[in-house]
């Protein structure tokens, strides 16, 4: 004899946060059953496995059943089937759209297609989360791709509207929007010690800074696509290394404001020139798409290596690129300090946030 | 005649994608009611089109927009093909014929299709101008509300309780018929959910025509039911209480605290519980136990041992002796009883000497009231010495229509007898057995000896029927009743005699409705169901019934009681073998209720007529000396003066007014047996035969179970048996308590056969312990400390009242003569079981040894649950349905019982798991349905609500209660006066009602309620007040004051409560999202709100299957979609009715089919309950902390629960 069919529907729809991490994380039901009996609640509640398998198997459905309309969350709240508190369904979109930080960084950058897909079982074995999850992330990714694409707007802003997540999330949706779009190389071995957060902070920099958006908020792929005229005119600072005048000027500007502020003087005396062509080389080549996608491995090799060979601080960096930013602003025959400071800033605070082990 | 119907489309949302190269849907709706049909315009490319339609309209018969619903088709335009359905929605229009429900219709509805479930919704307006109906010959019956509430709703108060209505209707089944060979399965779906529809507002309409007829306005306790009888037919049935229902106008909140829940009251504000509290004590004052004295002639109360009396046909010639025109009303009784195949009269027969008083009995009942006095007193039926049965039961045996081809083989589609043995088998043992004489046999030997003893016993027959008709109206009321009683007692009967059935679908009733409780009284009877020829003509069914409900007429007959309340009637159907059955509980009942103008015309009686004791209802209403069974009587333990039963069953909730120790439980017997598969009439003959011996268990199985929880009374029983090929399942689930009134419970006490050896006797002895430890558990479980515990514990939990009331009890012991009587039977005799084999032994200890409720959690089948008053709003309202397959082919009755027994033991733990976060709470109405739907499976579907209470609360706000009492009163009378514009603007305009009895009582309704709001008329007050001698005082103090508003005229001396209206001010507290909450309850009321409107029945029928079986998720996956949706649909008709809560839903049936080769299956869901508007109180109210503002309906409600 065995049970047959089992169902349990509540007006209210009961769900159980610890199931619906299980089931996220794409255990199977006998899985979620160990783990929630390892878990004591057993004990608690005096129930048998039985009672649990049926809780569990029943809240699996339940969550599949809601899922899609997880897929538009807008639907979620006008949606007659299920009866659900407002703030259970912020927590069930929010952990819905949650990723896991291991498993994103694996796909950041790339581009979100069948081909990408077709490569998560490799990820999962990688980062040991299950391939269910690893689809879910997967999809959650280019479904938020797909709609926000299109939209005109802020891309925060949009992602937020569409898809009800807060506000940390949508920034890193965006981010992963902004890293698919424009295929940032994340992925080599030089790169594997950044973070998610690490890159997600950079797409926000550049988001705000380099995007069409930035300038005009009401164009199309506004804040998926950087501005090309501004990417022309960073060719411009290419005076900066071309003009012997200039450099030279530059550099004794920066060492005198630094003389004595840092331990490492000497070393960056004697790099100056290497490090700023660096800069202002990887600023000219960003006409160049291809270059685009290696922005990060050139900051990595070109300027965070270097220092970071010759033991700078953090601090040390800091004060250099404040120095290197302020002081190229007060040279006489340098005419491009908007272009100057829209790329440095940027630059600045990406280079800072990476510079760690 | 005429009404115009509009409707309008307004947009869709979320439609399903239809054409595969767009992603897009061009859609369009077609409206259709009757021959007519509009369409929108096309919506081109858009999964959410704004139609924004012109109104259609419908020039119809209102007898149409009774019987049709309003049909919505979703449909793709395809410019190629044909038009593609999406779904269609059906709307019932019923709720706006009545002006005082919704008066639009407006809001999203899910588009549902039989086969894909829910896709997408649509916004849509309905309206109905209605003009109206004056022909009297019309076929119509706009305006008759409906409820499924089994209580007076809230914010209405009832004016007078008409009585029983039934009406059915049959069909051939759209399923069944040959062109369903061709048409596609969505065809037939919509075919028959189109076709109950059409069969169920054509049922509601012949029964609101039967309530015009009777004067009502109203029907309680509307019961539909579907019977699929295959390819016989579709029978769909309905039964319920008309009553004419007055609106409170002035305060739609203020309830008749009667009805149903003083947890309810006292949730709300903890003013609210004080005068019903105080009216309790009051009942301990000199004054009323004085009332008590003269209500003794009301004769006490009975075990719920129906019985089966089988009324022969001679009854007719003792009737005949009565002098009066009685012969008459005798005959209109008896018709339907013709078929009953003779029987042999009992070899001994049941002496009774009715000769003489069997006509002054009858006499009395044909009496105006005003003649009887002297008559009743001279009648002193008492005498009648009917010997003490010692067997009770009869079964009758009665060849059915249908089967009738053999009349010499009486068992074939018999009715076994009902409930009677079973129920009072059960005591049995004690009587026998505890008292040490023949051994007892085993489980089923002594079903066997018990039928044996039935057959004899069937001679019980009508003398002891008439003898019990005779104690229980006016026989015993001459010896030592006062006049005035009497004459109540007259009218009552006079009045429900009249009534071809004196039955009541209600379960719950204003204080002081129901005067004693007999016991459960029920019938069942097996037919073979035949093609139904003439739908127009469903005689046949028609005769099943009403022979069925004459069984339960005169059962509740020889209960000594006139009606039967809490009555219900439902079918199991397997293939062509059909099971009716119908239970309720014998009753006496108030005659103030019945009766129009009584309240009028004995108004100045009232200050002596006092309310009935608390414990009055469970007083005996047969004589001792003549009881239709053995049970063993005590004094009233309350009252010390009325006997009492040992133990009480029914069917009906709690009263009110009872007394109860502790909390209560809810208990449940369950069996199967295994039976042969057979065709047609052997088939019918085994299940026949089975039944009695089925119903015999399970009532053993309840008294263990009761006895185990040290409990004396189950309220809410209900027995049901299914039928399946190869076995019958029988569940009865019931709420036990301790009632204050009855005896304490003995233990229970294990018997080994006799000659034993030492390890046998050891194992006696430890299954004994295990069951006295049991039992002790549950004392503290359950807090049921009887007696001599109970003045020990000062601490305990036990609210004041009832340590007051035990206190009183004392008193009286002591100061009474009555305590000299022998009270040795309560508690001092253990209650026996017991055990000739090893295998017994096991079958015990599992039946008696349920798995213990988790800490924090209650269960009860009733509304409320003793025991517990202070709930908070938090619930949560959930269907769970189980199939089971027995995979095992060779089970014995033993293995399958045990198998049954899990079954719902670990459906209820899972219950408490998943609920596990609500704690502490109770599970409500935990209603389990079982079917046997194919051979190897057994299906259980619960249908409950879980409610959360506040453990500390409690009891100060108890105490608060009823200390603020009084002065609570009189703020609500300044309170009064703050709001009379405000409830002139609710005033409902006047109601159709039928003037068809002349009485103007109705016609005067409109009228009066406007002028209800500003009038002062200090002497209906007066009246009002009148019969709560307690609030005399209260009266003087306001007329005083001069503040008091008045009731119309029409409520004077009314027992009933007058709304006051706070919640006017209230808006709805809808939330601003576009989907708003709608909360369901299987209950009358919702705690911590009033209900301020009651919007129209909730009455749905809705078919789904699918094709793609495993796609779906399985069975499990397929029907917990299912029931999601039939939910989200009920929502979604609720708010577009304005409503915030569905109360009273229930799930009428679930029938759930599989075909896993073909990856098929098929459901049929039933569900309804009634659309309301509830306020939520406001915290402030809540904690009552202000009293001045708060308390006024409390105090009002409570204020009228005296009445």
């Amino acid at each position: 004899m065995s049970v047959e069919l089992d169902v349990f529907v509540g007006n209210t729809t009961i769900m159980d946060e610890e199931v619906y991490q299980f089931w996220l994380d794409g255990y199977t039901v006998n899985d979620a059953v160990k783990v929630r009996m390892e878990g004591g609640v057993l004990e608690e509640y005096e129930a048998s496995t039985d009672v649990l398998l049926s809780d569990t198997m029943d809240q699996f459905r339940t969550f599949q059943m809601c899922e899609r309309l997880l897929h538009t969350p807008a639907k979620l709240a006008n949606q007659l089937l299920f009866q659900i508190p407002p703030h259970r369904q912020t927590m069930l979109i929010e952990r819905y759209y949650a990723f896991d930080n291991a498993f994103v960084r694996e796909v950041l950058g790339k581009k979100l297609s069948k081909g990408t897909k077709k490569d998560l079982d490799d990820i999962s074995a990688k980062t040991g989360i299950t391939l269910k999850s690893c689809r879910r992330q997967f999809d959650n990714f280019k479904r938020v791709f797909k709609v926000v694409e299109e939209l005109k707007g802020p891309l925060v802003e949009n992602i937020q509207q569409h898809f009800l997540l807060s506000d940390k999330l949508a920034r890193d949706y965006a981010a992963i929007v902004f890293f698919a779009n424009n295929r940032f190389e994340t992925g080599k071995r030089k790169l594997q010690f950044l973070s998610f957060q690490d890159f997600a902070f950079c797409a926000g920099q550049l988001i705000s800074n380099w995007t069409v958006g930035a300038v005009d908020n009401m164009v199309e792929d506004m804040d998926v696509d950087l501005d090309k005229e501004f990417l022309q005119d960073l060719k411009d600072l290419k005076i900066l290394i071309n003009d012997k005048d200039l450099l030279d000027q530059h550099k004794s500007l920066v060492c005198t404001a630094l003389r004595g502020k840092t331990k490492v003087f000497n070393e960056m005396e004697a790099n100056f020139k290497t490090l700023s062509r660096a800069l202002v080389n990887i600023a000219a080549k960003l006409t160049n798409t291809k270059d685009v996608r290696d922005l990060f491995i050139d900051l990595v090799e070109k300027f965070i290596e270097p220092c970071r060979s010759d033991r700078w601080t953090s601090a040390d960096v800091r004060l250099f690129l404040t120095y290197y930013t302020n002081s190229a602003r007060t040279l006489d025959t340098f005419r491009h300090q908007v272009t100057w400071d829209r790329y440095m800033d940027v630059i600045k605070s990406c280079i800072l946030k990476m510079y760690h082990d | 005649m005429p009404g115009k119907l509009k409707a309008k489309i307004v947009a869709g949302r979320h439609l399903p994608v239809m054409d595969r190269a767009s992603d897009l849907t061009d859609a369009f709706v077609e409206v259709k009611f009757g021959n007519t049909t509009f369409k929108t315009d096309v919506c081109p490319k858009s999964l959410n089109p704004q139609w924004n339609s012109e109104w259609f309209k419908f020039e119809v018969d209102d007898e149409d927009l009774q019987d049709e619903p309003l049909q919505i088709t979703v449909l793709d335009h395809d410019t190629y093909s044909a038009n593609d359905a999406i779904g269609k929605v059906y709307i019932d229009i019923d709720p706006l014929l009545s002006c005082e429900a919704a008066t639009v219709i407006s809001g999203w509805f899910p588009i549902y299709d039989t086969i894909h479930g829910i896709r997408g919704e649509i916004n849509v307006l309905v309206k109905v101008d209605l003009f109206n109906d004056l022909n009297r010959f019309r076929q119509s019956s706009c305006g008759v509300k409906f409820f499924c509430t089994t209580s007076i709703p809230k914010c209405y108060r009832v004016v007078m309780v008409h009585g029983f209505v039934e009406e059915l209707v049959v069909n051939e089944d759209p399923e069944y018929q040959w062109i369903d060979r061709i048409r596609t399965p969505r065809a037939s779906n919509e075919a028959r959910q189109r076709l109950i529809s059409l069969m169920s507002g054509e049922l509601q309409r012949k029964i609101g025509l039967k309530v015009l007829e009777m004067g009502g306005n109203a029907v309680l306790g509307y019961l539909q039911c579907f019977d699929l009888e295959g390819e016989s037919g579709l029978v769909v049935r309905a039964i319920g209480t008309a009553c004419t229902l007055d609106k409170l106008s002035s305060l739609p909140t203020a309830v008749l605290p009667a009805c149903n829940s003083p947890s309810r009251e006292m949730k709300e504000s903890p003013l609210a519980q004080a005068p019903s509290h105080g009216c309790r004590s009051s009942h301990n004052s000199p004054v009323h136990s004085a009332a008590a004295a003269s209500a003794r002639l009301s004769q006490g109360f009975s075990v719920s041992v129906p019985t089966l009396i089988f009324t022969g046909m001679r009854l007719h010639r003792h009737r005949s002796l009565g002098e009066t025109g009685r012969e008459h009303t005798a005959q209109t009784v008896l018709p339907g009883r013709q078929c009953r195949p003779p029987f042999s009269e009992d070899p001994n027969p049941n002496i009774h000497s009715s000769g003489p008083s069997t006509p002054l009995k009858n006499q009395t009942y044909s009496f105006s009231p005003s003649k009887s006095y002297s008559r009743q007193s001279s009648s002193s039926d008492t005498d009648l010495s009917l010997t003490p049965k010692t067997a009770a039961g009869a079964a009758s045996w009665r060849v059915g229509p249908r089967v009738s081809l053999c009349p010499s083989f009486p068992a074939l589609s018999s009715e076994p007898l009902s409930i009677p043995n079973t129920f009072y088998l059960p005591l049995r043992p004690r009587a026998g057995h505890g008292s040490a004489t023949p051994p007892p046999p085993p489980p089923p030997v002594s079903a066997q000896s018990n039928s044996t003893m039935l057959r004899k016993s069937v001679s019980f027959s009508e003398d002891l029927l008439l003898a019990a008709f005779g104690m229980g109206s006016g026989g015993s009321a001459g010896k030592d009743g006062g006049p005035l009683k009497t004459l109540l007692r007259q009218q009552t009967q006079s009045a429900l005699e009249q009534r071809e059935f004196p039955f009541f679908t209600l379960t719950c009733f204003p204080p002081g409705f129901l005067i004693h409780v007999g016991g459960v009284v029920s019938a069942r009877s097996v037919k073979l169901l035949d093609r139904i020829h003439n739908p127009d003509e469903p005689e046949t069914r028609d005769a099943w019934w009403e022979e069925i409900r004459q069984e339960i007429k005169s059962h509740a007959k020889a209960l000594g009681c006139h009606a039967v309340v809490g009555y219900s009637e439902s079918t199991s159907i397997c293939e062509e073998v059909c099971i009716l059955s119908a239970s309720g509980t014998a009753a006496i009942l108030n005659p103030k209720f019945m009766q129009e103008g009584c309240l009028d015309s004995y108004s100045e009686h009232r200050l002596e007529d006092p309310a009935p004791p608390s414990c009055g209802f469970c007083h005996i209403p047969y004589d001792e000396l003549n009881m239709p069974f053995p049970a063993h009587l005590t004094y009233c333990y309350n009252c010390r003066r009325q006997k009492v039963p040992d133990v009480l069953f029914t069917t009906i909730d709690l009263p009110v007014e009872a007394t109860v120790m502790g909390k209560g439980s809810l208990i449940q017997a369950r069996l199967c047996r295994l039976k042969k598969k057979a065709q047609g009439e052997v088939n019918a003959t085994a299940i026949s035969n089975l039944l009695p011996f089925m119903e015999y268990e399970l009532h053993t199985q309840l008294m263990n179970k009761l006895k185990l929880r040290s409990m004396n009374a189950l309220f809410g029983l209900r027995v049901q048996i299914s039928v399946g090929e190869n076995m019958l399942v029988g569940l009865a689930s019931a709420t036990g308590v301790y009632l204050m009134a009855l005896p304490a419970p003995g233990g229970i006490q294990i018997a080994g056969k006799t000659p034993s050896d030492i390890t046998y006797e050891q194992h006696i002895s430890n299954m004994q312990k295990k069951i006295n430890d049991t039992i002790s558990k549950n004392k503290d479980l359950y807090e049921v400390h009887p007696q001599e515990i109970i003045e020990e514990v000062i601490g305990s939990p036990i609210p004041e009242s009832r340590q007051r009331s035990r206190l009183f009890r004392s008193h009286s012991e002591s100061s009474d003569e009555v305590s000299e009587l022998d009270l040795s039977h309560g508690k001092k005799d253990a209650f026996v079981l017991e055990i000739d084999d090893t295998d017994a032994v096991e079958d015990i200890h599992s039946l008696l040894t349920d798995a213990p409720m988790p800490s924090g959690f209650y269960s009860c089948n009733t509304e409320i649950m003793p025991g517990i008053y202070n709930w908070t709003s938090s619930l949560q309202m959930f269907t769970s349905v189980r199939v089971f397959r027995l995979n095992n082919v060779n089970l014995t009755n033993q293995g399958l019982n045990k198998i049954f027994n899990d079954l719902c033991e670990n459906l209820l733990k899972s219950l408490y798991f998943k609920l596990r976060s609500m704690v502490p709470c109770c599970l409500c109405h935990l209603n389990f349905a079982v079917a046997v739907p194919e051979e190897e499976l057994i299906q259980v579907a619960v249908t409950a609500v879980a409610m959360t209470f506040d453990k500390e609360q409690a009891q100060e706000n108890f105490k608060a209660n009823m200390e603020k009492a009084i002065m609570k009163v009189i703020s609500e009378n300044e309170e009064q006066l703050q709001f009379p514009l405000e409830l002139c603007t609710e005033t409902p305009a006047p109601q159709p009602f039928s003037p068809s009895k002349g009485t103007g009582h109705q016609d005067g309704g409109g009228i009066h309620t406007s002028a209800r709001a500003t009038s002062v008329d200090y002497s209906s007050f007066a009246d009002r007040c009148s019969t709560w001698i307690e609030l005399i005082k209260l009266k003087a103090q306001a007329i005083r004051r001069g503040s008091i508003k008045t009731t119309a005229s029409q409520e004077k001396g009314s027992p009933l409560p007058e709304g006051r209206s706070r919640s006017l001010r209230c808006m709805r507290p809808f939330p601003s999202s576009t989907v708003s909450v709608v909360k369901m309850t299987p209950l009358s009321f919702l705690p911590g709100t009033r209900i301020i409107k009651y919007l129209g029945i909730i009455n749905m029928f809705f078919i789904r299957e699918t094709t793609s079986l495993r796609e779906e998720g399985g069975v499990s996956g397929f029907l917990h979609c299912f029931i999601a949706e039939v939910f989200a649909m009920v929502r979604a008709h609720v708010a577009a009715l304005g409503g915030n809560a569905v109360v009273s839903y229930s799930m009428k049936e679930c029938v759930f089919m599989e075909n896993p080769n073909k990856n098929q299956a098929q459901c049929l869901i039933n569900v309804s309950g009634d659309a309301v508007i509830f306020v939520r109180e406001s915290e402030a109210e809540a904690t009552a902390a202000a009293p001045q503002t708060s308390s006024m309906q409390n105090l009002s409600g409570a204020a009228e629960a005296n009445a």
